[in-house]
C-alpha cells in the first residue's frame, strides 16, 4: 500500500469485520473485467477479498491503448482534431476545445466572440448529456436495471441530434477549429437549442422524483466511497469529484477562460464526498449548465465563427510550449504540446480526468464490498477512451 | 504571484548546491519553466509544495519527452593576429557536435488554495541509455503515481522512490518503450506471445514423439 | 414513512409507461428498417467525389487529382494516381484526372477534412449507411467509379451546401471568362508592334470564340 495513502483515515464502521479471527480462510483474488457490463469499458480490477470485504484493489488497464500521442507525432495539427473526439468519445466536443485551446495558445490565436459563445453553448450540452450518461449509468450500477438508464438516454438523444444537424456527426463531431468553429449554427438550430433547454429543467424534476429521495439509493450510495478535500487535492481529482468532496475548484471560475466570466452560475459542493455526494453533485451542475445555457444562447452576438486569419492547411506553430485546460464534464482535460516549428507536434501528451482520478480508486474502495467497488468506479466516471487513450 | 526569476533565486537561496535554471518558452503562451537537477527535485518540489506563498498543492500533469541525440553545428569565431603585423582577421568555423539524448519529464503545478499558475518543472536525465533515473515526486503529490508509471512504460524513466513502478498501459511482458523516436514497430503483428503457447507446449509433452518421416 | 421515495420513484415509472401507449415523447423507439429515421442534412458518413455530368462520370469529375485530401486526411485511407495525360474539364481546359482515386471506408472514420481541405470541391459528404458487405478487404476499397455521384445526387442529399458549391462555382467561372475577356480586350486594344499586325487581329478573334465555347 501506498506511503501517501496515510493522508486519508482509513475506512472504518460495519464494513470491516472485527472479529476475522473467527472465519479466517485464504484471502480470494478475483479479476473483476476486463469483459464486465460494469466496468464502464475495458477495465480491469484485481480485488483481493477477505470474504466480502475488498483488502486489495489494482486497477489494470490499457486495454484501450490506441497510441494516440504516437499518431499526433506524425500527423498534422488538423489531422489530430478528429481523433481527439476518440478520447472521451462520449464528450467530444470538449475535448475538441481543449486541444484547439491548446494550440491557440500555442501559436497565439484570437477566438472571435461569437465563436466562444458558441464553445460555451456546446460545452455545456456536453456536460448535460454526460452527466446524463453517468446518472443513467450509476444507477444501472446500482440495479435499476436500466429504467432511469432509458429515460436519461431519452433525453441525451435530444442533444445528440442537436449535434448531428450542426456538425454531422453524433458523437465524432470533429466540430472546433484553430481560431473557431467549424460551421456556424443556423437560426434553426439555436431555436432547437434553446427549446430543448427550455424543457429539460422538467426531465430533471422527474429525474430527481424517480431517484434522489429513493431509500435503497440512499441506503446503498450514502457513506460509500467517502473522499477527504486534502487526499483529493494531492492526488490531482478534478471536476465534480473534487468538488463533491467540498473543494471548490472549478476551472470555468478559476481560470475563467472563453467567455465564463459573462455567466452567472453556481458551483455546487459536496459536504461529504461519498457516491451520493458525487451522483448529487451532477445533476446540481446540469441545473446550473442550463442556467448557463439560457445565458449564452439568449446573448449570443453576431458575427463571424472563425478567425479569418487562421491557416487551416500548412498550420506550422513557431516552437514553444504550451499547456491548455478546460474545465470537461469529467474534470480537468489538458492538452500539453510542444512544437519544433514543424506541421506535426514534437509531443503531443493528453492530460485525462479519468485517468488521474483513478489514482484514488483502491484509496476508495478498500474496506467495502464488491458491490460498493463497483459504485464506486461508476460514481469516479471514466472512459477507457481517455483512460487508455 | 512571484515571476520564475524570483522563484528561482529563493529556491538557491534556499537549496544553495541546487541547480535552478529558467527555460523560457518562445511560444505566445509564455508558459516558462524551472528546471532543477535530479539530485535537490524532491527537496525543491516539497518546498514548492508546502511554502505558504506558493501552496502548490496540485501536480496536474507530468509528460515525458525524448529528445533524441540531434548533430548541432556550432558558429565559432576565431581572432587570428596577422604575423605581418596589421589587423586580426576573424575566422568562423562551423564545428559540428553531437548534442547527447535525454529524456526530459515536465511536471504542470497549480495552487487550487490561491487559485495561481502554472509552475513548470523540468527534470531531465543524463542520457537516453543507462542514465535514466529520475527521483519519484509521488511521495509529494500522489498524482504523480500513475503519470510516473506512464512515462515508465512509455518513455522508460526509472523513476526512484516510486511506490509502484510499472507498467501501466502496455502489458507486463512487453519490451521496449513504444514514445521513444526510436521505436520500431514489430514487423509481425500476427505473432503475439500469449500464454497458449506455454499451455500448448505442456499439452504437446503428454503426446507420442511424432513418427519419423519415411525415407 | 419509509418507502415514500420508492413509491414516488414507482408513480413516475407508471406515468412514463402509461404515456408510452399514446404520447410520442414518451414512447421513441424508431422501428427500424420498417421506418427510417429521418437524417439531418449536416449528416455525413463516407466521402463520395461530385461529377459533373451523370453520362460521363468519370470524364466530368470535377476532381484534378491535387493529392491535396490524400495528404490531409488523417488516417491515410485515400490513395490516388495523377493521370498522364489530360481531358478538357467541365469549363473546357485541360486538366489532368485521377487515373486512381481509391478510399478505404474500413480506415476512413468519416471526419470530413478531406471536404475541408479539397480547393476544386469534388469531394463531398455521402449519406448512405445500408452498405454493409460480407467482403472485408476488397469490397470496403471503393475505386473512382464507385465513389463518384452526379451533382444533382449532391443537391438531393445536401440541398443548402450545394446550392451554395453551385453559387460559387458559378460566380467564380463568370469572374475568370470576365477577366479573360478583358485581358484580350487590353492585348486588342494595346498599340500595334510594327511586323506584328498578325498578332493584334488574332486574340480578339479568339476572344469573340472563347464565349460561345464556354457552357
Amino acid at each position: 500500500m501506498n506511503a501517501a495513502a496515510t493522508l486519508a483515515a482509513p475506512p472504518t464502521g460495519a464494513h470491516i469485520r472485527a472479529v476475522r479471527g473467527e472465519l479466517s480462510g485464504d484471502l480470494l483474488e478475483v479479476s473483476m473485467g476486463p469483459h464486465h457490463p460494469s466496468t464502464h469499458g475495458v477495465f480491469r480490477m484485481i480485488v483481493t477479498l477477505d470474504g466480502e470485504t475488498i483488502v486489495r484493489l489494482k486497477p489494470v488497464f490499457g486495454y484501450l491503448h490506441r497510441n494516440h500521442e504516437k499518431l499526433a507525432e506524425n500527423t498534422s495539427y488538423l489531422g489530430s482534431m478528429p481523433y481527439t473526439d476518440r478520447l472521451d468519445y462520449l464528450n467530444a466536443m470538449t475535448n475538441n476545445w481543449a486541444y484547439a485551446r491548446a494550440v491557440e495558445q500555442l501559436a497565439g490565436i484570437a477566438v472571435p466572440e461569437r465563436a466562444e459563445y458558441v464553445r460555451v453553448i456546446l460545452a455545456e450540452l456536453t456536460r448535460l448529456l454526460n452527466h446524463t450518461c453517468l446518472a443513467g449509468f450509476l444507477m444501472q450500477d446500482c440495479g435499476c436495471s436500466g429504467t432511469p438508464l432509458m429515460y436519461a438516454f431519452r433525453e441525451r438523444e435530444k442533444i445528440l441530434d442537436l449535434f448531428e444537424s450542426l456538425s454531422g456527426s453524433r458523437m465524432m463531431c470533429n466540430y472546433q477549429r484553430f481560431g473557431g468553429c467549424r460551421v456556424d449554427p443556423t437560426a434553426d438550430w439555436l431555436a432547437g437549442a434553446k427549446k430543448l433547454v427550455g424543457g429539460y429543467g422538467a426531465f430533471l424534476d422527474e429525474f430527481e422524483a424517480l431517484l434522489t429521495g429513493n431509500e435503497i439509493l440512499l441506503a446503498r450510495t450514502q457513506g460509500v466511497g467517502r473522499l477527504g478535500a486534502a487526499l483529493a487535492i494531492n492526488a490531482g481529482v478534478t471536476g465534480p469529484m473534487l468538488r463533491a468532496a467540498g473543494v471548490n475548484h472549478d476551472l470555468r471560475k478559476v481560470d475563467g477562460y472563453g467567455v465564463y466570466p459573462r455567466f452567472q452560475f453556481r458551483v455546487p459542493l459536496g459536504a461529504h464526498g461519498d457516491v451520493y455526494d458525487r451522483y448529487m453533485i451532477r445533476i446540481l451542475e446540469m441545473r446550473e449548465s442550463l442556467a448557463i445555457l439560457r445565458q449564452s444562447l439568449a446573448g449570443l452576438p453576431a458575427g463571424p465563427v472563425m478567425n479569418p486569419q487562421a491557416k487551416l492547411r500548412g498550420f506550422r506553430p513557431k516552437p514553444g510550449e504550451a499547456y491548455g485546460r478546460i474545465e470537461g464534464p469529467k474534470g480537468e482535460i489538458g492538452f500539453h504540446l510542444v512544437s519544433d516549428g514543424g506541421p506535426n507536434p514534437w509531443r503531443y501528451h493528453v492530460r485525462a480526468p479519468s485517468f488521474i482520478n483513478l489514482t484514488l480508486l483502491e484509496d476508495l474502495c478498500l474496506g467495502h464490498t464488491v458491490a460498493d467497488a463497483v459504485i464506486i468506479l461508476g460514481s469516479i466516471d471514466i472512459v477507457l477512451g481517455e483512460v487508455d487513450r | 504571484m512571484e515571476t520564475l526569476a524570483q522563484l528561482r533565486d529563493r529556491l538557491l537561496a534556499r537549496f544553495p548546491a541546487a541547480e535552478v535554471t529558467v527555460v523560457t518558452n518562445p511560444s505566445p503562451s509564455a508558459q516558462h519553466a524551472l528546471r532543477v537537477d535530479a539530485h535537490h527535485a524532491r527537496e525543491i518540489a516539497g518546498f514548492l509544495r508546502d511554502d505558504p506563498a506558493l501552496q502548490l498543492d496540485q501536480c496536474t500533469n507530468v509528460t515525458g519527452i525524448d529528445w533524441p541525440e540531434k548533430e548541432v553545428v556550432d558558429a565559432v569565431r576565431t581572432t587570428v593576429p596577422d604575423p605581418a603585423g596589421g589587423t586580426p582577421r576573424v575566422v568562423e568555423e562551423k564545428i559540428k557536435r553531437l548534442e547527447p539524448g535525454r529524456l526530459e519529464v515536465v511536471y504542470h503545478l497549480y495552487s487550487i488554495a490561491l487559485r495561481h499558475g502554472p509552475v513548470v518543472l523540468r527534470l531531465v536525465t543524463g542520457n537516453r541509455t543507462d542514465a535514466v533515473t529520475l527521483p519519484s515526486l509521488t511521495p509529494v503529490w500522489r498524482s504523480c503515481e500513475f503519470q510516473e508509471r506512464e512515462v515508465f512504460d512509455l518513455f522508460g524513466v526509472a523513476f526512484e522512490g516510486h511506490p509502484d513502478l510499472r507498467r501501466i498501459l502496455m502489458w507486463d511482458g512487453f519490451q521496449d518503450h513504444p514514445m521513444r523516436r526510436d521505436y520500431r514497430e514489430p514487423d509481425d503483428y500476427e505473432w503475439e506471445p500469449t500464454p497458449h503457447g506455454d499451455v500448448l507446449a505442456k499439452a504437446k509433452r503428454h503426446y507420442p514423439a511424432p513418427a519419423p518421416s519415411a525415407p | 414513512m419509509l418507502g415514500t421515495g420508492i413509491l414516488q420513484g414507482l408513480l413516475v415509472t407508471a406515468k412514463n409507461f402509461a404515456g408510452s401507449f399514446h404520447d410520442p415523447a414518451r414512447y421513441t423507439t424508431l422501428e427500424y428498417p420498417e421506418a427510417k429515421p429521418v437524417l439531418p442534412e449536416a449528416y455525413r458518413n463516407f466521402p463520395f467525389l461530385v461529377c459533373d455530368n451523370p453520362d460521363d462520370p468519370m470524364g466530368t469529375l470535377r476532381c484534378v487529382a491535387c493529392q491535396i485530401c490524400e495528404k490531409e486526411c488523417p488516417p491515410q485511407c485515400i490513395y490516388i494516381e495523377k493521370s498522364r495525360d489530360k481531358k478538357p474539364d467541365a469549363s473546357g481546359k485541360p486538366q489532368i484526372y485521377p487515373a486512381v482515386f481509391a478510399i478505404d471506408t474500413s480506415v476512413c472514420m468519416g471526419c470530413q477534412i478531406c471536404v475541408e481541405v479539397c480547393p476544386f470541391d469534388a469531394i463531398k459528404m455521402d449519406q448512405v449507411y445500408e452498405i454493409a458487405t460480407a467482403d472485408r478487404y476488397g469490397a470496403l476499397v471503393l475505386d473512382r467509379a464507385q465513389l463518384a455521384k452526379p451533382n444533382t445526387y449532391f443537391h438531393a442529399i445536401h440541398p443548402t451546401e450545394a446550392a451554395e458549391v453551385d453559387a460559387r462555382l458559378a460566380a467564380d467561372r463568370q469572374a475568370a471568362e470576365e477577366k479573360a475577356r478583358a485581358a484580350a480586350l487590353a492585348k486588342a486594344a494595346a498599340p500595334a508592334v510594327p511586323g506584328n499586325v498578325k498578332s493584334a487581329v488574332a486574340p480578339v478573334a479568339k476572344a469573340a470564340q472563347a464565349p460561345e465555347a464556354a457552357p
